[in-house]
């Protein structure tokens, strides 16, 4: 346990934005980020709802690891989590209920998600809570920001708007493109084809980046 | 009855063409992205999956109907829902075991995969949104199995080829799966408006 008190808490957090990134790196849990990412507003309360679960999820793990017997262990996470996500749902459904009404169905899949009970099997279950909590706002960082840039990018590309929140159920629609969009983008296939261009993109970084190091250490 | 007949038959082809739930309600993307590199693991999954769905399916209507909403718990839907699926999984794993081997060693690998699907928990939370009856929630079930095996089989047969074309070192794999997803997705969207229910 000792060693584990030493992880930088800073590099924790961004291996789930970077290296760990669920959607891009990992390829996980991406049902909603192509059912919901058609619109800037959506895609964002969805990434939060997911880094609530995510964090409370790892939190409450962390505080219950001494007391989990580990052979009943996962049906004990499976329960945390749709717990949390049950408390997720009814909150949405009571401050958002425009949003609700859109992206309901996915919140309650929340629970179906690999890479939430993926965390609190392999880190939450075995470290201390503040790592862990840490461990969790980095995952759920890391997919809020994915799933802005993929709705960024459908809604700019597809409608040519944006819409932004600017409160619980207050929100400002900037237009940008006043000539015909691209308005696959918006459709059910579009997002397909965003998220595939996308990592296609993250890849090219990627490979880039190494050719560079790869350079730079010869 | 010859109505309620033609509903059912309606449910199914909307569950699975017009309504697919990859290509139309993006479910179950992690397991149709992992399993349709090979046609035989293809085959395979869609067989134990569209099973599993009308079990579980006729499974949760019953307790949604008999325990949940003379209770008023209905509110505990999801946790109720993933424990039905997660024994009903297990279940089936032991009992085939024990019936089958030689089916088990085929299609056992699946099973586990499965309880961690999002589709085969949509399935009971849209039966129990829409108010299904029982026949209706079983014709749902198997549409969406349907649909889900239909999907695979496309993209599995799809994705063979591929491994032989030459696409550029940054689509390489999933993006280049995305992309053809989104291909076929588009040609799905075709069939909207086939049936309105």
């Amino acid at each position: 346990m000792s060693s584990i008190s030493t992880i930088n808490l800073k590099d924790l957090f961004l291996n789930g934005i970077i290296k760990e990134n669920t959607i891009f790196k990992l390829a996980l849990s991406l049902c909603p980020s192509i059912a919901v990412t058609n619109n800037l507003k959506n895609g964002i309360f969805m990434g939060l709802a997911v880094l609530f679960v995510q964090t409370m999820v790892n939190i409450t793990i962390s505080l219950m690891r001494k007391v989990i017997q580990p052979k009943v262990r996962l049906p004990i996470f499976m329960l945390v989590i749709s717990g949390w996500v049950t408390i997720t749902q009814m909150l949405m459904a009571a401050f958002v209920p425009d949003v609700y009404a859109k992206v309901g169905l996915y919140i309650a899949l929340i629970v179906a998600f690999a890479s939430i009970l993926a965390r609190a099997e392999m880190f939450a279950s075995k470290n201390s809570i503040i790592p862990s909590m840490v461990d969790g706002l980095g995952m759920g960082a890391g997919f809020l920001f994915a799933l802005t840039v993929i709705s960024f990018f459908r809604e700019l590309v597809g409608k040519g708007t944006l819409t932004v929140p600017t409160g619980l159920s207050t929100q400002h629609v900037f237009t940008f493109i006043n000539t015909k969009p691209v308005l696959i983008m918006v459709l059910p296939a579009g997002g397909f084809l965003a998220v595939g261009i996308l990592m296609a993109f993250f890849n090219w970084i990627d490979v880039r980046y190494m050719k560079k190091a790869a350079h730079a250490s010869h | 009855m010859n109505s309620e007949f033609t509903k059912l038959f309606e449910l199914i082809i909307s569950a699975s063409l017009i309504n697919n739930f990859v290509f139309t309600r993006f479910l179950g993307l992690c397991i149709f992205f992992g399993v349709s590199k090979k046609m035989e693991t293809a085959v395979g999954m869609s067989i134990t999956f569209t099973a599993v769905m009308m079990i579980s399916a006729a499974l949760s209507w019953i307790v949604y109907t008999k325990v949940m909403i003379p209770l008023e718990i209905t509110f505990l839907e999801i946790i109720v829902f993933i424990g039905i699926i997660a024994g009903l999984v297990q279940a089936s794993d032991t009992i085939m075991r024990k019936v089958s081997p030689g089916l088990y060693y085929k299609l056992g690998i699946y099973l586990a995969l499965i309880s961690t699907n999002c589709i085969i928990l949509a399935v009971p939370l849209v039966n129990a949104g829409e108010k299904y009856t029982f026949i209706q929630s079983l014709a749902f079930g198997l549409g969406s199995g349907l649909g889900f095996a239909l999907a695979l089989i496309i993209m599995a047969s799809i994705r063979e080829k591929l491994e032989l074309a030459d696409v550029p070192v940054a689509f390489k794999g999933l993006p280049m799966a995305f992309v053809i997803t989104g291909l076929i997705a588009l040609a799905f969207t075709g069939f909207s408006g086939l049936i309105t229910l």
